[in-house]
């Protein structure tokens, strides 16, 4: 049953982007930005689908199981004041000037503010080695759940294939108009079946109240944040949510808005977004110690799937492993997809490797994605599931690259020099924190994020005041208002 | 309407730093059937959604903008 459910959830994915080709232009823009349409609804489900990756669902409850109910303001409620305010203060202007001038990518943007072409290449490697684990993480995700949620009948390597293959086909397919609408359905889904498969399982336990009661006599310390995250913990923690200001991913999908008001409704809403599908993964996963009480380390993760099997087998459990391909795919298709457009526009078109026509550029960007999924497929295969561990080392990196980002929207006096400062500052304290293989600060509570990101600013601020100033023509271009 | 911005600037600051619930660090109450902890960050966020609301109304930059009228919606 549960395979069956998930075959024909994949099939619906697939025929969501097919349709959403009928409306498909064969322009560069059209396949990487849906032509800059996309409306109000639309941009919340995709920026915040796109944000939530498999994590959010087995990930939350598995950290919930080990650390109680402050993952919740760890991880959930930081992000909800965080994110929105990066799409109102960066997001937005971004969009403005990626509408006025043409961008299509970061690097583009980067590299006409700062007049630099090294620059662009240099952040362009930065960015690309920061994305592949967050990439890999998410194939490897879908192939570890495939083979769990179907007790092995379908293994990892096909599992993650599977998946690998459906992306691929709307993907290449429909561009950024499938991607976005099947973003979309996909985030309805996990958002629908994770409200669904709470109150399941909240009512085989009696209601929240009695789940509560039975969580406090067998876990007590599970109900209160305690000495599970202290509050330095809690504090420098905000600063990991900063990343998806420098995401590819998220910066594409800002350049797919219509218009400046059209991101009024993902500024506003993305906390609700945030409630729906946390608190009911991080109760899951604190009362799931009542049930489990015995899960260690990584099989802790599990404790969702183990609950929905436990209070609620059948289609609900191939329903659930449905929302949890959805929460996956909803990330993999968009990082893909702006990889591509990166690969196409910021290597083969800038550099003239080729010289290309509207629909070359779409026939580029289409190769692209084979090439990034086959690679990431087959890293999948071969690489250590340690590599789990790698996702709060690229949410770090990309946290340090956005002073440059917001220097860059904001700071007139910021230079080239003190953009390569802030480039080379994250990339050796980068480096550093990395290789001590500790993600807090020297034994403390600190997160490394704090250092990185304090070195970097610090960086573009020094060097760009004792570096050569802009231009007037740069400053009147990105300031002229 | 530039001051009515610049507090809702502050407002927002101030958001920020309420994120750090140290006073709840022990409590074990529940609210509405939710631990202490977690009925705060729930608030939390929906405080989060009215101010979100209240700087997209009053705060916005783009009024201006061209490009951003309702023909544009369209």
């Amino acid at each position: 049953m549960t395979i069956a459910v998930i075959f024909l959830y994949l099939g619906l994915v697939m025929g969501i982007g097919f349709f959403s080709h009928r409306l498909f232009r064969n322009t560069g823009e059209d396949y990487f930005l849906a032509s800059r349409n996309i409306g109000p609804f639309v941009l919340l489900m995709t920026l915040f689908g796109t944000n939530m990756t498999s994590f959010a669902i087995l990930g939350a409850s598995g950290e919930a199981y080990r650390q109680g109910i402050g993952v919740f303001a760890l991880m959930a409620s930081a992000s909800a004041i965080v994110i929105p305010a990066i799409f109102f203060f960066v997001g937005t202007r971004l969009w403005r000037l990626g509408k006025r001038h043409g961008y299509l990518t970061q690097i583009q943007f980067i590299r006409d503010r700062y007049q630099s072409d090294l620059l662009g290449l240099l952040l362009f490697a930065a960015l690309v080695a920061l994305l592949i684990p967050y990439l890999l993480i998410g194939v490897m995700g879908a192939g570890l759940t495939f083979e769990q949620m179907t007790d092995g009948q379908i293994p990892y390597w096909a599992g993650s294939l599977l998946v690998c293959l459906v992306v691929f086909a709307y993907v290449t397919y429909s561009g950024m108009r499938g991607t976005s609408w099947v973003n979309t359905f996909q985030t309805l889904v996990f958002m629908g079946l994770g409200a669904l498969a709470f109150v399941v399982i909240l009512n085989k336990m009696g209601g929240l109240e009695a789940a509560m009661a039975q969580v406090a006599e067998a876990r007590p310390e599970l109900l209160v944040r305690g000495d599970n995250i202290s509050i330095t913990l809690l504090i420098t923690y905000t600063l990991i949510p900063v990343s998806a200001g420098m995401f590819p991913h998220i910066f594409t999908h800002w350049l797919t808005a219509r218009s400046a008001e059209t991101f009024k409704t993902p500024i506003v809403f993305y906390p609700i977004c945030m409630i729906v599908v946390w608190v009911p993964s991080v109760l899951i996963g604190v009362m799931g110690t009542v049930d489990f009480p015995d899960l260690q380390g990584p099989a802790a993760n599990s404790v969702l799937v183990r609950m929905v099997d436990l209070h609620a087998p059948g289609v609900l459990g191939g329903l659930l492993a449905a929302g949890i391909f959805a929460a996956i795919m909803s990330s993999l298709d968009s990082q893909t997809l702006s990889l591509g457009n990166m690969f196409t526009q910021d290597i083969v078109r800038h550099y003239e490797l080729r010289k290309m026509n509207e629909s070359q550029q779409v026939l580029w960007g289409r190769l692209f994605v084979f090439v990034i999924l086959a690679a990431t497929f087959a890293l999948s295969q071969v690489l250590d599931r340690s590599i789990f561990q790698l996702g709060i080392w690229s949410f770090t990196g990309f946290a340090s690259l956005f002073p440059i980002v917001v220097a860059a929207l904001y700071w007139k006096r910021s230079t080239k020099w003190g953009a390569f400062a802030a480039l080379f500052a994250t990339t050796g304290s980068w480096i550093y924190f990395f290789s001590q293989g500790s993600k807090t600060i020297a034994g403390t509570d600190i997160m490394a994020v704090t250092a990185t990101m304090a070195l970097s600013s610090a960086a573009m601020i020094v060097v760009s005041l004792l570096t050569q100033p802009p231009k007037p023509a740069v400053i009147q271009k990105f300031f002229e208002d | 309407m530039r001051p009515l911005r610049y507090s809702l600037y502050a407002a927002l600051l101030l958001l920020y730093l309420l994120h750090n619930d140290w006073w709840l660090r022990d409590n074990a109450d529940l609210y509405l059937g939710l631990p202490a902890g977690l009925a705060y960050h729930a608030l939390y966020c929906l405080a989060t959604v009215a101010l979100m609301a209240a700087l997209t109304r009053y705060a916005w930059p783009f009024d201006r903008e061209p490009g951003n009228g309702p023909e544009d919606e369209a």
